[in-house]
């Protein structure tokens, strides 16, 4: 086997094209944390369990704590980071304000982008509360009781 | 960072064959749900990683021309949950792919690790047991087939060399057409639960009798089992609550459940017992039976 301990990857993060010589080792979560400053991916539980490193991937909800960067060749990341758009909140982020759904924040990044994901898949349909428990099962928040971002999510989807 | 040595992508299962062939203490990594958490936790023996992630060459579900179900292994269970095909012939496969962790790891997480890695408590083997599904292995010479009953050796070992590869799952058309099932999952909390005992039943009626039975259940012992025992015992005889009852008596002879720091023997086999009765039910219900 090559012992060959950097590789080269290009990959769209929030629209911008980058390409950037990185240690295999690395999970994707510290290649958007440590190389590209996009501090909103929290590391909370590392082992995928708690949701707040959550990022898009191809549109497809993952963790990035138990994701290895080198997997993010040639696809494209969202995090929040990218959500706004013109100095605007992102209908999403907009509700969890409204809805008081952010305490202490730690979680909140990933669970915008599970909300996020959420509304982006059931884009004009009528969800029910058991539905968003189900989507946003994966992210733990300590402080609010969820019950506001339950509300947060449910306004999102409002159309 | 995980403690990686090398990491190679195979680009086809031939090449991940020979790559292990080639490296002998290399392990495959797919979904990563697994080896990347015990690489975290510096667990022995994954440090040479051939890469079959996002492999295209194992991502299907389809029927073959005898309309069998054919399943790949890098499948993740967020498309075993959206597939019209699952969902129109073996719903119980579907109700254990929901009860997997949160979307995040359904969205990455695969069929075939999900049973390569030999935990008893693998949400879909109880419904792949129930089954009788065949997993079609790879190796250096050529693809053998085997049941799922022959797969797993004992707890976290399964029936794989050095060099074979799970490439998918076969559920042939005669074991479940005109078949009903359910799989049920009982954890501690409602999500992001590691299964405490996961149930599944599928069976076949004809003029309110049971004609096959077949009952499966993961954490009752050091491997997910099927009772057979019990599937005997009920054979041929109508549909009725006595059933049931007789079901949930002889069920306990053919698990050997163990005490965990997640729940005793004992509280383990009240579960088995109870889920025995809500399953069943639950598919003569959807059999159209009447209790």
């Amino acid at each position: 086997m090559t012992n060959q301990k950097f590789r080269q990857i290009a990959f769209s993060v929030n629209g911008r094209q980058q390409t950037l010589y990185i240690d295999i080792r690395k999970s994707l979560l510290e290649v958007l944390r440590e190389d590209l400053g996009l501090n909103s991916v929290k590391q909370g539980c590392a082992v995928g369990e708690c949701g707040a490193c959550s990022v898009l991937v191809d549109e497809v909800l993952i963790d990035s704590c138990i994701f290895l960067a080198i997997w993010a060749d040639k696809k494209e990341v969202r995090t929040v980071e990218g959500e706004a758009k013109d100095g605007k909140l992102s209908k999403v982020q907009q509700a969890y304000v409204d809805e008081g759904a952010v305490q202490c924040g730690f979680c909140t990044p990933g669970f915008i982008m599970a909300t996020t994901s959420f509304v982006e898949q059931h884009q004009g349909e009528k969800v029910t509360r058991d539905q968003i428990k189900k989507a946003h099962e994966g992210n733990l928040c300590r402080c609010t009781g969820y019950q506001n971002i339950l509300n947060a999510v449910e306004k999102s989807t409002d159309n | 960072m995980f403690d990686l040595k090398t990491i190679i992508k195979a680009k086809t299962i031939d090449q991940a064959v020979k790559l292990l062939i080639e490296n002998p203490d290399a392990k495959l990594i797919a979904g990563g749900t697994d080896v990347l958490i015990k690489l975290k936790q510096g667990k022995d023996g994954y440090a040479r990683l051939v890469d079959i992630h996002d492999l295209e060459a194992l991502n299907y579900i389809r029927f073959d021309d005898e309309k069998n179900i054919l399943i790949g292994s890098g499948v993740v269970f967020s498309q075993i949950i959206q597939s019209d095909i699952i969902r129109d012939t073996i719903p119980m496969l579907c109700e254990a792919a929901k009860s997997v962790g949160g979307p995040q790891i359904r969205n990455i997480a695969t069929m075939g690790g999900n049973i390569c890695n030999g935990v008893p408590s693998a949400d879909s083997a109880p419904s792949l047991f129930a089954l009788n599904a065949l997993l079609v292995i790879q190796r250096e010479k050529g693809v053998r087939q085997i049941p799922i009953a022959d797969f797993y050796k004992g707890p976290g070992r399964v029936n794989l060399n050095q060099g074979d590869v799970l490439i998918g799952f076969k559920i042939t058309r005669d074991n479940y057409q005109g078949y009903k099932g359910c799989y049920y999952k009982y954890a501690m909390r409602n999500a992001m639960d590691i299964a405490t005992i996961g149930c599944a039943v599928s069976l076949k009626t004809k003029n309110h009798v049971l004609v096959d039975y077949r009952i499966a259940y993961g954490v009752a012992g050091p491997v997910p089992l099927r009772c057979h025992a019990t599937e005997q015992a009920v054979l041929h005889q109508a549909v009725s609550n006595a059933l049931v009852d007789k079901i949930s008596e002889t069920v306990e002879n053919d698990v050997n459940p163990r005490t965990s720091w997640r729940a005793s023997r004992d509280f383990r086999m009240n579960i088995i017992k109870e889920l025995s009765k809500r399953v069943t039910k639950e598919v003569f219900k959807r059999a159209g039976e009447k209790l």
